[in-house]
């Protein structure tokens, strides 16, 4: 597979390649669009929405607060119901640890190995997928979207939606030119409807369901207090790695804990209105070890590190563990709408990624330097997320940051915070800046003009400045 | 928050597993718990949720969360039927009949009478021994559930008489569900926890398998089974006007 991060642009080089692309952009478009309206109107369907976002954010901050407690009872509590777990403070451990399972399973001894796999951010963030196919395991996507992007050697661009960047004819140009490479071939004569795509999808995938002896998934939840490991999807293709495989083996980030079964009424509400728009996906997996007669007969849970532990030490950082990767933020961000997830350089993209990949990874490389930046602090991202997470909060703090590690570019963005922070502090000089800038509008120029500025209105226009000032309107409208 | 150039352990530092962990070398769960406890060093444990969320949103009437199932249910594109009990026979033969089925899975458990107005084979999985590619070339299945949540328009199994294994209703295409009204409903997702015994393997079902993946347009039906009629049995009385059979397409 060529869908690597190594080596990705900065995320300016990367977007202004992106806004460049208009099929891209208008995929974009439509796709967030659509679904941040459907989800608006899902949330509004609960009287009590701000209760359960804050109920959400509370139960994260207390299990956070407390993470060495609740690990070691869902060890306990998993080894009780018949699972084994499995600590991996990297992510090259964790794929150590994921292959030599698969090997010890005998699986493919008498040909070539594989497994399959449920869409889990986890795993693409460790690489697994390569990691087992150096190994000579070959790993099966089966989320449509996942094999959209495994098929055309491509990367994940949005959370939910890893290929929502392609549109219907692409897909089927994938589907036949590559299934018949992995297996069975698409059908003859497939058109672009999304429902002989699904089609294509579901005999593709089967045979390989039928004969799979490893499943690897991620988990959504899992509950401390009972061991239980929780799965949401649509499609019906966890349930078939979660059940029909002899050996399972779920990989999941420390921060995925809740601490009661009771919990899981909160995020079970939150998160599918917040995701798809749902009042329910159409599947919800949760099983509790292992069940005689029903499903694998060995479950592996592989916990991961792999940069949460440094994240839960940044007392303002730390928020962004809440995360139930809903994926809503991104469909409100207007620099994603417009850059898309590939320029991210990470499995998480978007307002998330920006605050996730720089803590989880560090700020060492220009990509990861450059995230905290990819924002222009709007804030549409904190008000839709399900579990309250101030995302402007941390990326300014980021910023200062990467400001404190110098280099050649930031001290510029040093002088800009301290101006800014100096215009903010005196308000009578930012109202008579709003007051000049208001009366001056015509003047004002399209685009900007010298290093930096012009970066910004190469592919867009200025605003219009309004006719007055908010707060002069607001003076007169309101006092 | 530790600098980018942590140096990270030689591969020779290995998984450990509960059972294995050495005393004498610092494991990986000794490690990743010892990192936690630094970074929450002086952190006071953040209080236990304030649960000022509602247990429910819909009126305490039987009458009105029968009626909201059926509309959540259906709205999801599962094909609701209303039914007395002794009206299950000849409903469950038309439905099979009606979508050419020649076989039905039967979990362990399943009352014979629903299954007493037709002469479909019927393939029993007493003691799981039903393949996958038995469950492939099998063309129903029919099962009860052990809960449906009206607001979200959800049926949930637990693996309990009647329903059987998680293999069974989700391979064979067609998945005909039977939800006893009178005991088996709850209004909301905070009604239906603790009535779940999360020991046994659950699955919350609403509607059928979906995918959104192409372009956001919704697709029913991709891996789990494409139809999913919910027979909802009531009694004579709280049958109501909504009588037989709605849904989606």
């Amino acid at each position: 597979m060529s869908g690597t991060y190594l080596g990705m642009p900065a995320f300016p080089k990367a977007a202004h390649e992106a806004v460049r692309n208009d099929t891209l952009r208008a995929n974009l478009r439509h796709a967030t669009h659509t679904i941040r309206d459907k989800r608006a109107v899902a949330v509004a369907e609960l009287d009590d929405w701000t209760e359960l976002r804050e109920a959400g954010k509370q139960i994260k901050d207390h299990t956070l607060s407390r993470l060495d407690h609740y690990l070691v009872q869902l060890e306990e509590s998993v080894t009780a119901a018949g699972g084994t777990v499995h600590w991996a403070a990297y992510a090259d451990e964790a794929n150590r640890i994921v292959a030599d399972l698969v090997k010890a399973t005998g699986e493919g001894d008498t040909g070539k190995r594989e497994v399959v796999k449920v869409k889990s951010m986890a795993t693409q963030e460790i690489g697994l997928n390569e990691a087992l196919e150096a190994e000579g395991i070959a790993a099966y996507e089966t989320d449509l979207a996942e094999l959209i992007v495994q098929l055309g050697e491509d990367r994940p661009s949005h959370i939910l939606v890893p290929a929502i960047h392609r549109n219907r004819g692409e897909i089927r140009d994938i589907f036949r030119s590559e299934m018949e490479k992995w297996g069975r071939a698409a059908p003859e004569g497939l058109t672009d409807s999304p429902a002989e795509l699904a089609e294509a999808a579901r005999l593709h995938l089967r045979e390989k369901f039928l004969r799979a002896k490893v499943g690897i998934s991620g988990a959504n939840f899992m509950v401390a207090e009972t061991g239980t490991m929780v799965v949401v999807e649509s499609e019906g293709n966890g349930r078939m790695c979660l059940t029909l495989p002899e050996t399972l083996i779920s990989v999941v980030g420390i921060e995925k804990i809740v601490p009661t079964w009771r919990d899981l009424e909160v995020f079970l509400q939150t998160l599918p209105r917040s995701s798809t728009a749902e009042r329910m996906n159409p599947y919800t997996s949760m099983w509790t070890g292992t069940t005689d007669a029903d499903g694998p007969e060995a479950f592996h849970l592989v916990l991961i590190d792999n940069g949460r532990t440094d994240t839960l030490a940044d007392e303002v950082g730390r928020q962004a563990l809440r995360c139930i990767r809903c994926s809503a933020c991104l469909n409100v961000c207007p620099v994603y709408e417009r850059a898309g997830g590939h320029a991210y350089g990470s499995v998480y993209p978007g307002p998330i990624g920006a605050i996730l990949t720089p803590q989880l990874r560090g700020t060492a490389s220009e990509i990861d330097a450059s995230l905290p930046y990819a924002s222009s602090l709007c804030g549409a991202c904190y008000d839709v997320c399900p579990v309250a997470i101030d995302i402007p909060e941390v990326l300014v703090h980021l910023r200062e940051k990467v400001a404190e590690h110098g280099g050649p570019g930031h001290r510029l963005e040093k002088a800009a915070i301290k101006a800014a922070g100096w215009v903010l502090d005196h308000p009578g000089v930012l109202a008579a800046g709003e007051r000049v800038a208001a009366k001056t509008r015509r003047l004002h120029p399209k685009k900007l003009r010298g290093p930096g500025a012009s970066q910004w209105t190469d592919s867009r226009d200025l605003p219009e400045m309004p006719a007055e000032p908010f707060r002069d309107w607001w003076k007169k409208n309101r006092t | 928050m530790t600098s980018p150039s942590t140096p990270r352990p030689t591969s020779s530092s290995t998984s450990s597993s509960t059972s294995s962990s050495t005393p004498s070398s610092l494991s990986s769960r000794e490690r990743i718990l010892g990192r936690v406890r630094a970074a929450l060093a002086d952190e006071p444990t953040a209080p236990h949720p304030a649960r000022g969320y509602l247990t429910s949103h819909t009126p305490d009437d039987p009458t009105v969360i029968l009626d909201l199932l059926h509309e959540n249910l259906a709205d999801y594109r599962a094909l609701v039927h209303r039914a007395e009990e002794s009206e299950l026979p000849s409903l469950v033969a038309d439905l099979l009949a009606k979508h050419g089925a020649a076989s039905v899975a039967v979990p362990p458990g399943l009352p014979a009478s629903w299954l007493s107005g037709t002469t479909v084979e019927r393939r029993h999985d007493e003691g799981a021994t039903l393949t996958p590619y038995d469950l492939d070339a099998t063309d129903a299945v029919i099962t009860g559930c052990a809960l449906a949540v009206a607001e979200t328009g959800t049926i949930i199994l637990d693996g309990g008489p009647g329903q059987g294994r998680r293999a069974l209703t989700l391979v064979p295409d067609v998945h005909i569900c039977v939800v006893r009204a009178a005991d088996q409903i709850v209004a909301s997702v905070p009604q239906a926890m603790p009535r779940l015994d999360p020991t046994r393997p659950l699955t919350w079902i609403s509607g059928p398998s979906a995918t959104s993946d192409i372009e956001l347009d919704r697709v029913e039906g991709v891996h789990g089974p494409r139809t999913l009629h919910v027979v909802l049995i009531t009694e004579a009385s709280a049958r109501g006007e909504r009588g037989g059979t709605t849904g989606g397409a």
